[in-house]
């Protein structure tokens, strides 16, 4: 470990000596610093979807877990009593907090954006709505309960549609991470690529750094060095364009929803910082590992 | 220093060399002759570990080659300068780096030896040249220059193949001349050419042997040079 620190520092502080063995390339040069760049540029939308699909699932986790439905559907003679035996049972269920009927203004505003306000909601079978605010409560003993007392009630505690939704909303993060790492791996190939390219122009550099007894680590070290400096160099490039782009989206609203919540948030915002530094480490051992084998079919 | 025994070289389905059997020993000096294409430059890299014989053993300050690890390898380099026909160098560093370069591989200050630098640049008459870069010097000058960058670490030995090959004869002479003042400072020398008159005029000047690469094998070279 304090190996590869040492050759961080080294990277890092420089040995502009070592370096100018290679000469100056501009093809690859820029070619790396593109690569970089634009790679930079994709993880931090990538960073960003992911980190928005796990607010999201959280702000869903969160906002559905503590809430439940109660749905009374029951002859008009019986409404009453049914509802009056399932507010008995909830006041004695351990884990609710709180719980109401929902009044009949509160239900023809759920029904007014699909049937209008005109609608007649004396006459049509509307089943009563309670509100159920709770942790931890056994909901399949309240099923029980609630089928025992109030046959005509449904408890609704949105697990059905709230899995999926969470469940997605966690894919989505996750595909955000593999899309981090398959970029990682696409800046590794093509950063190997152009390694494989500079040391193939400079063979005869390399012949002659043999010839006068350089290790291969030496040789090695001056291409390293240059291409991960490129890659950090244009990987900053790429991560500040990123967040400029994510700063100028539109603020996340309800009317939006996800799409207008794709940037960072708060702390989030750090997130993005690493991606220079860890396209110079991708940069650093694919160059070197190019680099190694390259040296190694040479005497 | 160097030691071969019984060494065979193969290429492409052919041998090169066959059977050949030297031992170079310290501060000795020789000649290696024989018509292009025997096989001199061949025997010369087996000398540094260019190249591996295909049959028999090299070994170079005490340790075989095929024993020797990359950075064996490198090491060894370290103590022994070589100088080809086609010199090489890094054509975007100035002269002067190119002579340093042994210097700043083996990891020494190359500052700190700059005045070294100078002075052997002069010694091979190039002091005029060392900002100047490579491909910017004559035949001449590369080949000056060449000889500087192999004896810059002082090596133990010093490998010449065809040293003086794009040279005309006062200045053969002179490089050749040079390479005998080495051979006089204790350093080993070891000349692969094709040039019987080169050889005949430095033999005046110091006690070599010749060698003659004929029919893939190792000879002593008779009388008639």
């Amino acid at each position: 470990m304090s190996g590869l620190s040492d050759r961080l520092r080294g990277l890092v502080t420089g040995e502009t000596q070592a370096d100018r063995v290679v000469p100056p390339s501009g093809h690859t040069a820029r070619l790396t610093s593109f690569t970089a760049a634009a790679m930079a540029f994709l993880t931090v939308f990538a960073l960003a979807l992911s980190l928005a699909a796990g607010r999201l699932a959280d702000r869903w986790q969160a906002t559905l877990t503590g809430s439940a439905t109660i749905r009374i559907s029951a002859p008009d003679d019986q409404m009453t009593a049914q509802t009056n035996a399932v507010l008995a049972v909830l006041k004695t269920t351990p884990g609710i907090s709180a719980f109401r009927p929902l009044t009949v203004d509160e239900e023809r505003a759920l029904l007014e954006p699909w049937f209008g306000p005109d609608l007649p909601l004396d006459s049509l079978p509307i089943p009563q709505l309670i509100e159920v605010e709770g942790q931890g409560y056994d909901a399949e003993g309240l099923r029980l309960r609630l089928a025992a007392e109030a046959p005509g009630a449904v408890l609704d505690d949105h697990t059905r549609w709230r899995e999926p939704l969470v469940r997605a909303a966690m894919r989505i993060r996750t595909l955000g991470l593999v899309a981090i790492l398959l970029i990682a791996g696409a800046t590794a190939a093509m950063i190997t690529l152009a390694a494989n390219a500079a040391l193939s122009a400079n063979a005869q550099v390399i012949r002659v750094l043999r010839l006068v007894g350089a290790r291969d680590v030496y040789i090695a070290r001056a291409f390293v060095r240059r291409f991960s400096l490129r890659a950090l160099a244009g990987a900053v490039v790429g991560t500040v364009a990123g967040m400029a782009a994510m700063a100028f989206l539109p603020a996340a609203d309800e009317a939006g929803g996800f799409l207008t919540g794709l940037g960072f948030q708060g702390l989030h915002w750090l997130w993005p910082l690493a991606i220079p530094p860890l396209a110079a480490v991708v940069s650093f051992v694919a160059t070197r590992a190019a680099a190694l084998r390259t040296l190694k079919g040479l005497m | 220093m160097i030691d071969l025994q019984n060494v065979a070289y193969s290429y492409g389905g052919g041998e090169l060399l066959s059977d050949m059997t030297l031992k170079l020993a310290p501060g000795s000096f020789h000649f290696l002759t024989g018509p292009s294409g025997s096989g001199k430059s061949t025997f010369l890299k087996l000398c540094y570990a260019e190249l591996l014989p295909t049959a028999g053993r090299v070994t170079i300050f005490d340790r075989e080659v095929r024993g020797m690890s990359r950075d064996d390898v490198a090491r060894m380099r370290q103590r022994i300068g070589v100088v080809h026909q086609d010199c090489q160098f890094l054509d975007h560093l100035s002269l002067a780096e190119n002579v340093a370069l042994p210097l700043q591989v083996a990891g020494r200050e190359v500052a700190a030896e700059a005045s070294d630098v100078l002075d052997l640049l002069g010694w091979v008459g190039l002091k005029a040249q060392v900002a100047a870069l490579p491909p910017s010097l004559s035949g001449g000058e590369r080949q000056r220059a060449a000889l500087a960058r192999a004896i810059i670490m002082s090596p133990d030995v010093i490998l010449a193949d065809e040293p003086t090959g794009n040279l005309d004869w006062e200045m053969s002479v002179r490089l050749l001349t040079l390479l005998v003042e080495l051979n006089r400072m204790g350093k080993t020398i070891l000349i692969a050419t094709h040039d019987l008159n080169l050889i005949r005029t430095v033999k005046a000047q110091v006690s070599a042997r010749v060698l003659r690469i004929r029919d893939r094998r190792l000879q002593l070279a008779g009388a008639d040079l």
